[in-house]
């Protein structure tokens, strides 16, 4: 890696108070992540790659140890705007209409309304929702919402994406497309954002990203990192080339791993 | 559940036939009943009065004949109980809505008060209405002050659950949106907490509405009162024997009062609430 | 492997709470606040000199209550038996509606948006002419009011209970090649019963309050509603407020026997 990292985990822990005693959500994290790279992050439900996002998002505090994000805090980068948000549900408001949605961040940062509408309707136009700026939510399916959800995420062209799940609630052939189509996107941002895109499906991970991390649960920690090497620009016969099934069998024994460790210990 | 621009309800015209329709069977079958128990049963027009003669009566003239229509009176009381409805309404709305800001920024106060808030609904407020009137008008305030005040108070109630509830359904993760964004307070609440809470804010309304009508009808009642439809409903009970025709024209006001309040209401949020299907 | 184990005991101890724990922890900030605005009361009617004929302290109040429990209670009892009798009536009623809505959807399209629109009217407005019809000292005319009271939203919110089951729900009874004797018994009427019990707990109170104020437009001399309104006009306020007090004790005791059934009818709730 010869860029700087742009967002950096130093022997990071989570730990959580709950009615049953404390529970160490994350263990010793220790994570760089370069400017630019697609990060996939997987492992089964509380393995904390959803706690590790929001860390980075100031939406959650460390109980110890640092999350330096483009050299400053969190919190900081937040009040910056360095970074925007997808989750898994589509979370837009059901009030506004479609590009109401996507001017929703550009509203709060105080850009002028002409430029807002400007910004929002490229970018509609570019996740192929063009003709339903004047929709409202309730109108478009989910993938159409998911796209919206995005587009509202790259509106004010952060530098981060951080990534909950985004195509978790969404069917099989939908969710390859939307996966294409992320990609592109990304690769065509000048500059490309960093994404930090949490996910369970390992062929969704090894598809999008340069780098899956893969989380053991209980506590969770970085089990292994997976190096993928698929070239870019990735397309539909990217996931027949005999790499792909390497690379996911690869994650899917990492995966398996973390089980065995916990069954054994 | 893709894109539809049709599919914004009320819009085609034989469904609004076939929604209207029934209803109109209804009330028609109703009045059909009046008549057909008239009949029936031989009711005397002391009894149960015909339709047409509740018709006449509305274009006789009241005070033997020198006043106005009856039916303009009984419009015009109508209108002094919408009225005074319609000022309690205000403040018992803007009193609930800035408790329910207050509550939300305050959980502490709302821990404590809101069950309290909820188990005050068991108790007839209504009943301490006759007292709130007496009270005012001894100390000298204006008939129409006492019956605004019981109007407000059976309003602030519901806002103040109805719009809580409403403030404080906005979802984590859209407030988490908001935070991505380091969006003020003030942000906060004008783009996220207050649009999300008017469909509640807007339910609650419909049942402030109905009560602050009811509230001031019921104010009306203790004797001292001179206007208002509840005023008319006295005197026409008590004059039933020479003219039962007047009580049922004054009852149907008074639901003409209550529907036409409530009808503005949903109205509003028609024309407010554009998002929901 | 920890996670069901731990979300079990979660789940449980959650459970214990609701059933043990759940009572005193939850009531006391209530109670705490009912005695706090109480107390609040009494002060400011001392504090602020408030005349007696705007506001007795509660302490007159209760005083007055002790000074004849047996009096009030009694009147008390008058008007809340026409309210229980009223309710159960427009309640029955209500269902029966709702059950024929759920048979003809004529009937529904007709009747549930006027149901609707009815809970826009005052109701109380037609004590009068119930007053004239069964007669305004008979407790038949207060019954009456209440019963067309409650009627309506239970007509709304048992209809609405009646039809809540998915498509789905009531294709599996197709599959199972049910009549619609048995659809209504074992899916419709059990999909309804919280919808029933949610209009219960709203038609508890509005029907003391509503036999309350039908009896401020006239009444036998020994109900609450009329003691109220002739205490309330010669500025006796101490008496008028401890009737108040007794229309309050008699409505919490509707409510609270509702809740209570509600408990017992719905085990499956229990847990919540």
């Amino acid at each position: 890696m010869s860029t700087p990292p742009i967002i950096e985990f130093d022997r990071v822990n989570k730990v959580y108070q709950s009615g049953g005693g404390p529970v160490t959500a994350l263990l010793d994290v220790s994570l760089s992540i370069a400017t630019g790279e697609f990060i996939a992050l997987i492992g089964p439900s509380g393995c904390g790659k959803s706690t590790l996002m929001r860390l980075i998002g100031d939406l959650e505090q460390p109980s110890s140890g640092t999350v330096r994000v483009k050299g400053k805090t969190p919190a900081q980068a937040r009040l910056d705007r360095d970074y925007g948000i997808v989750f898994q549900a589509p979370v837009l408001y059901e009030w506004r209409t479609v590009r109401r949605n996507v001017e929703l961040p550009l509203e709060i940062m105080g850009r002028p309304p002409a430029e807002r509408r400007e910004r929002a309707m490229s970018l509609l136009r570019m996740v192929g929702l063009g003709d339903f700026g004047d929709a409202y939510p309730y109108q478009l399916s989910g993938g159409m919402q998911q796209r919206a959800a995005i587009a509202r995420a790259l509106s004010f062209e952060p530098s981060i994406l951080l990534m909950d799940e985004p195509f978790g609630a969404l069917d099989e052939i939908t969710r390859e497309r939307m996966q294409t189509e992320l990609l592109s996107l990304w690769s065509n941002a000048t500059p490309r954002p960093t994404v930090i895109f949490v996910t369970h499906s390992i062929p969704e991970a090894v598809f999008l990203a340069d780098r899956v991390v893969v989380m053991s649960p209980r506590p969770g920690r970085v089990q292994r990192i997976v190096l993928i090497d698929l070239p870019r620009p990735r397309v539909f016969e990217t996931r027949e080339s005999p790499r792909f099934f390497t690379l996911v069998t690869e994650v899917r024994e990492a995966l398996r791993a973390t089980e065995n460790e916990r069954v054994g210990a | 559940m893709t894109y539809s621009a049709q599919g914004v309800p009320g819009g085609a015209p034989g469904t609004l036939v076939r929604r209207v329709l029934p209803v109109l069977g209804v009330v028609a079958t109703l009045l059909l009943l009046w008549e057909g128990a008239r009949l029936l049963f031989g009711f005397s027009e002391q009894r149960l009065p015909s339709l047409g003669s509740i018709v006449e009566t509305m274009f006789t003239r009241t005070r033997g004949g020198t006043g106005p229509l009856l039916i303009v009176q009984m419009l015009a009381n109508g209108w002094a109980t919408f009225r005074v409805a319609l000022g309690g309404f205000v403040i018992g709305g803007l009193l609930g809505f800035g408790l329910a800001v207050l509550f939300m920024r305050l959980p502490v106060l709302e821990r404590g008060l809101m069950p309290y808030v909820i188990g005050s609904q068991t108790v007839p407020i209504l009943a301490i209405a006759p007292m709130v009137v007496v009270g005012l008008g001894r100390m000298g305030a204006p008939a129409w002050l006492a019956k605004m005040v019981v109007a407000a108070y059976l309003t602030f109630f519901p806002v103040t659950i109805g719009m809580l509830r409403g403030l404080r359904s906005a979802s984590p993760q859209s407030l988490d949106l908001m935070r991505s964004y380091a969006a003020t307070p003030f942000q906060y609440f004008w783009k996220l907490r207050f649009p999300v809470s008017l469909p509640y804010l807007f339910t609650a309304l419909k049942i402030a509405a109905s009560a602050a009508v009811i509230g001031a009808i019921v104010a009306e009642l203790p004797s001292g009162a001179r206007e208002g439809i509840g005023v008319m409903i006295l005197n026409a009970a008590q004059y039933y024997n020479s003219r039962p025709q007047a009580l049922y024209l004054a009852i149907l006001v008074a639901g003409l009062v209550g529907i036409g309040f409530y009808g503005l209401v949903v109205l509003a949020e028609h024309l407010i609430v554009k998002w929901r299907t | 492997m920890s996670a069901p184990v731990q979300a079990t005991t979660v789940a449980r101890q959650a459970g214990q709470a609701a059933q043990k724990g759940f009572r005193l922890h939850d009531l006391w900030p209530p109670v705490l606040t009912f005695a706090l605005v109480i107390g609040l009361w009494e002060l400011a009617v001392w504090f602020f000199q408030i005349p007696l004929y705007l506001l007795p302290a509660p302490s007159q109040i209760l005083e007055t209550f002790l000074a004849r429990p047996v009096f009030l209670l009694r009147i008390g009892l008058v008007t809340f038996i026409n309210a229980v009798i009223g309710c159960a009536i427009g309640v029955s009623l209500g269902c029966l509606a709702a059950a024929l809505c759920v048979r003809w959807r004529v009937v529904a399209d007709g009747l549930v948006p006027l149901a609707v629109a009815a809970s826009a009217v005052p109701i109380i407005a037609l004590s009068p002419l119930m007053g004239i019809w069964l007669g305004s000292v008979s407790p038949l005319s207060k019954i009456a009011v209440v019963a067309v009271m409650t009627f309506f939203p239970t007509l709304v919110s048992v209809y609405r209970g009646l039809v809540s089951p998915t498509a789905d729900a009531l294709m599996l009874m197709r599959s199972y090649a049910a009549p619609q004797r048995a659809v209504f018994a074992r899916l419709r009427a059990p999909a309804a019963l919280p919808f029933l019990f949610g209009a219960l707990r709203v038609c508890a109170t509005l029907s003391m309050i509503g036999a309350v104020v039908a009896e401020f437009f006239g009444g036998p001399q020994n109900a609450l509603g009329v003691y109220i309104k002739t205490q309330a006009g010669i500025l006796r306020t101490r008496e008028a407020w401890s009737a108040i007090l007794v229309a309050c004790l008699f409505g919490l005791a509707f409510y609270l026997a509702v809740v209570l059934a509600e408990r017992a009818a719905m085990p499956w709730k229990r847990g919540r």
